[in-house]
């Protein structure tokens, strides 16, 4: 996945076992590329000795109304996390 | 030595008025055994020694937010250096001295319309290597689940009212990347040296809890 900057992506709603980077809660949400990161290992297989290979990381920033709905403190507010290429998918803006 | 004696319960107070400190006698937990058991295999083994482990815990005790308040003081003042901080982060701090290490450094920007705060959902992930060891709050699961849904309230538990006006990012360091905050100079403080500006910069300032003190 390579996107141009403030493309929407959505976090792949995916529940794998391990060492996982991808917070929970932000599984499904909707956000937009921030900027592009790395490449770095993969730190699924890194994690357990693993040959891990290289992969994107995105900086993804989400409206705090996308993660929390109508439970935002301020639905303007943001949070931005890092994501890897493969917990990503394109999308359209909600 | 006056703590030396046990004829007295843990409940009172030392004869200073302080609460008399438990003694660490509970056996190990699982994963200190562990890790008293890998650090003398790596020791036997002759991979490390204990000076090398000695010397590097050092290395990271020395680090403290000063460093980071340097680093600060320094953007204020070169706006060259504060566009080379927010371009690089890592390389940044090398320039002034302090060793990146393995650590991928952003400085968020706070502004008039935006304010910066750092967390680790995950884990601690803290830019260690720039600030020293995180506060201990840093790591609660209170403060990790809290700031990334009520950032509002958390800081305003901080003592930090921020405008409706004004938007609140969250950074969540969830992989690679470490965040250190770098919040607007404040009024009045125009004619300061870059030494006295430093003295400004508050370890919370950098992890956007605070913001730096105003000059008295």
């Amino acid at each position: 996945m390579a996107e141009a900057l403030s493309s929407w992506v959505r976090v792949r709603e995916m529940m794998p076992p391990g060492h996982v980077r991808t917070p929970s809660y932000l599984r499904g949400k909707r956000g937009q590329l921030e900027r592009t990161l790395g490449p770095f290992h993969n730190p699924e297989k890194l994690a357990y000795g693993l040959e891990a290979e290289k992969l994107s990381l995105y900086r993804v920033r989400f409206s705090m109304a996308e993660v929390w709905g109508d439970a935002a403190e301020n639905p303007d507010d943001t949070l931005d996390a890092e994501i890897y290429a493969h917990w990503l998918e394109p999308c359209d803006a909600p | 030595m006056p703590h030396d004696h046990h004829d007295h319960s843990h409940d009172e107070l030392s004869p200073s008025g302080h609460p008399y400190r438990q003694d660490n006698d509970e056996p190990l937990t699982y994963w200190q055994t562990m890790e008293i058991a890998m650090r003398e295999l790596l020791i036997e083994k002759e991979i490390t020694t204990a000076a090398e482990i000695t010397a590097r815990i050092e290395e990271m005790d020395r680090r403290s937010p000063a460093d980071g308040a340097a680093v600060i003081a320094r953007a204020w003042v070169d706006p060259e250096y504060k566009a080379h901080l927010l371009a690089d982060g890592s390389a940044a701090c090398k320039a002034m001295g302090f060793e990146p290490g393995v650590l991928r450094l952003i400085a968020v920007e706070n502004t008039a319309d935006v304010h910066n705060v750092v967390v680790c959902t995950l884990c601690s992930c803290y830019p260690r290597n720039l600030l020293g060891l995180p506060p201990d709050w840093y790591k609660t699961r209170a403060y990790r689940s809290r700031v990334v849904k009520e950032p509002r309230k958390v800081l305003a538990e901080f003592g930090l009212d921020l405008p409706d006006g004004m938007t609140v990012r969250v950074h969540d360091s969830t992989a690679d990347m470490r965040y250190v905050v770098l919040p607007a100079r404040p009024e009045g403080t125009e004619g300061m040296s870059e030494a006295e500006l430093a003295q400004l910069i508050t370890r919370d300032s950098m992890i956007g809890t605070g913001v730096p003190k105003t000059p008295t």
